[in-house]
């Protein structure tokens, strides 16, 4: 790993040349008051004045709606088109935060822990993950409770760290960082040892550990905490839309006469639908049951079945939640109550 | 097949059966004899069956793979993508992502006597089962089949009904629900899970395969409890939602168990062991 130096002034020359050179660079772009992640094309629309943008940045390899094959139906036959090379983009995530890259590495799980799902794979693939150091949290943040933190360099390929008005830090991270720097070199000077990043970074308390949740999830199946913590609960979804690392989802026909697409969207295991047989019988019939299984995927049966876990603690569904649900307190109170 | 795991096969419609009101059976042939020599399943695997169009849903397999050249779907007009498949003529063509999912241990039940119970539409699932057990006949011992539905006009696969009926090598106990039998029906009135009790085939060395509606379950199994079945002799097939089929869709999940990976076939000891959510 390489640490570099970028003076302030520079960074946009530097993201000018990405622009430039890179088929696609998604970056936080204001919408409203809030920001979410847009291709952009000139560096100086990039909104840096919020936390996190809405959404996190898993639709670059996860699109919230994408097409798994086409078909075409001709007399009694039926031709199938594969997803061509080209919807696959080489693409540069700019100014990510710790917590949208650590992301990816449950994605990646999820979409590989048995048959490997290409068109996930070559969009994940073609990421280049540049993030930035979070300087501030606000009370929905708890990373440091799910073993990460605001300069948490997994999943990034560069990480900045604005160490004063003047200069900012670069950790290049792994080669596909370094040939983003190699667009630039003149932009970048040696980082003195000298240079603190942890003395910059926001202070983000632990609240609770995974293991802690974990450990009590085990006997907590027929608590009436699922009851009690989702007795608001809406089933609206917007929680696991706006999640980094939730995955779940629904397989419909785009059908236009003898032609169409099979289509994969995201879904939420909040909602009634995501579980009810054909017959009526519902595994998972009241909003405490699939709360439960929100909470269970992510911090028991993601660690269990493929060694890691479900939340990076960007506290997105938290600020999303239209009644105010608040995933850390309801860990923490598993944690300490259950 | 590409690389694709979305994409299904493109198989064939060679044989449409109506098997009750609403239940139809298809016979599939693979378009590309090629895919279809390389392709093997065992019985208890399921496919997602796509109806072009409409979408895709999930049923077993319904033949046997000691049956070669073809597989067959089993299924119930219901919804949007039933009703598609529905609609398929002879010669028209559907897709099929398959084999998915775990399948019976059939080479572990070598020698022992084989208790089959089925509800209504859980028959074809187990029919994989019973004529691949029927095509290896001398390697198993006794074969009884309680099958039960509500009416005669809704029991499934009329016709092998009457083959089994006439197996010396099969006991064949059909059944109806009081109500549901015509005057000219010689079978049993009664639930399945009743006449179960009733025929009260021997634990001794013996397997019992169940499957049906939950609600028939729930009942099928203090019944074979009584009879001296444990556990880990008595085994289901559960059927849950499923989108994917391949473990990432994130929707049939009983606890940490995948029924479209680690199942669809369970033992009952697996399913002691799963919180209540199927």
């Amino acid at each position: 790993m390489e640490r570099l130096i970028i003076k302030s002034d520079q960074i946009h020359t530097w993201l000018a040349k990405i622009i430039e050179t890179v088929p696609r660079v998604l970056a936080p772009v204001k919408t409203g008051s809030k920001a979410e992640f847009r291709e952009i094309k000139d560096a100086n629309s990039v909104a840096y004045d919020t936390l996190t943008t809405t959404s996190s940045v898993k639709a670059s390899a996860f699109p919230n709606t994408e097409t798994l094959f086409a078909y075409e139906k001709q007399g009694t036959d039926t031709k199938i088109y594969d997803v061509a090379e080209e919807n696959f983009l080489d693409t540069v995530i700019w100014r990510a935060r710790p917590c949208d890259a650590v992301g990816f590495g449950p994605l990646t799980k999820i979409f590989n822990w048995d048959y490997k799902d290409k068109l996930y794979n070559e969009r994940f693939s073609r990421l280049v993950v540049v993030s930035f150091a979070c300087d501030k949290a606000d009370g929905c943040c708890f990373c440091t409770s799910v073993g990460g933190g605001p300069g948490n360099t997994a999943g990034s390929d560069i990480m900045l760290t604005k160490i004063n008005d003047k200069e900012t830090l670069v950790e290049v991270l792994t080669d596909k960082g370094q040939k983003l720097i190699d667009l630039c070199k003149d932009c970048f000077t040696k980082a003195d040892d000298s240079i603190d990043k942890e003395s910059v970074l926001a202070q983000v308390p632990v609240r609770f550990t995974r293991e802690q949740i974990h450990d009590k999830l085990a006997k907590a199946f027929e608590s009436p905490i699922w009851k009690a913590q989702s007795e608001r609960c809406l089933g609206c979804g917007a929680c696991a839309f706006v999640c980094p690392t939730c995955a779940c989802f629904d397989i419909q026909e785009d059908a236009h006469g003898n032609h169409g697409r099979r289509v994969r969207c995201w879904d939420s295991c909040g909602f009634t639908l995501f579980t009810q047989h054909t017959s009526g019988h519902n595994p998972r019939p009241t909003q405490a049951t699939r709360w439960r299984q929100r909470v269970m995927h992510k911090f028991s049966y993601m660690p269990d079945r493929l060694d890691i876990y479900g939340c990076t603690g960007c506290g997105r569904c938290s600020r999303a939640c239209p009644v105010d649900m608040n995933i850390a307190e309801h860990l923490t109170n598993i944690a300490n109550n259950e | 097949m590409s690389n694709n795991i979305y994409i299904p096969y493109v198989m064939v419609v060679d044989k449409i059966t109506v098997e009750a009101p609403g239940v139809k059976t298809l016979r599939l042939r693979f378009q590309n004899e090629e895919e279809g020599n390389k392709f093997e399943f065992k019985a208890g695997n399921f496919a997602e069956y796509s109806a072009f169009g409409e979408g895709e849903c999930t049923f077993c397999i319904a033949s046997a793979p000691t049956r070669k050249g073809y597989i067959e779907c089993t299924f119930r007009k219901a919804g949007r993508v039933t009703s598609g498949l529905d609609r398929l003529e002879e010669g028209m063509t559907m897709g099929v992502r398959a084999p998915l999912g775990n399948s019976f241990p059939l080479d572990d039940w070598k020698g022992k006597n084989l208790v089959f119970v089925a509800g209504g539409i859980a028959l074809p699932p187990m029919r994989a089962v019973i004529d691949n057990v029927l095509d290896r006949r001398d390697e198993f011992g006794d074969v009884t089949i309680v099958y039960g539905a509500k009416t005669v006009n809704d029991l499934v696969y009329k016709e092998e009904l009457k083959e089994w009926e006439e197996r010396p090598d099969v006991n064949l106990f059909a059944t109806v629900d009081p109500g549901g039998e015509t005057p000219d029906w010689k079978g049993k009135v009664g639930f399945t899970p009743n006449v179960l009790g009733e025929v009260a085939p021997s634990s001794d060395n013996a397997i019992a395969i169940v499957c049906g509606p939950p609600i028939m379950i729930k009942f099928t199994f203090p019944v074979l409890e009584k009879l001296g079945f444990k556990d880990e002799n008595i085994y289901t097939t559960l059927e849950n939602r499923m989108k994917c089929g391949i473990g990432k869709c994130g929707r049939c999940n009983v606890g940490p168990m995948f029924v479209c990976k680690d199942g669809p076939v369970f033992s009952k000891v697996q399913l002691n062991a799963l919180p209540p959510e199927f």
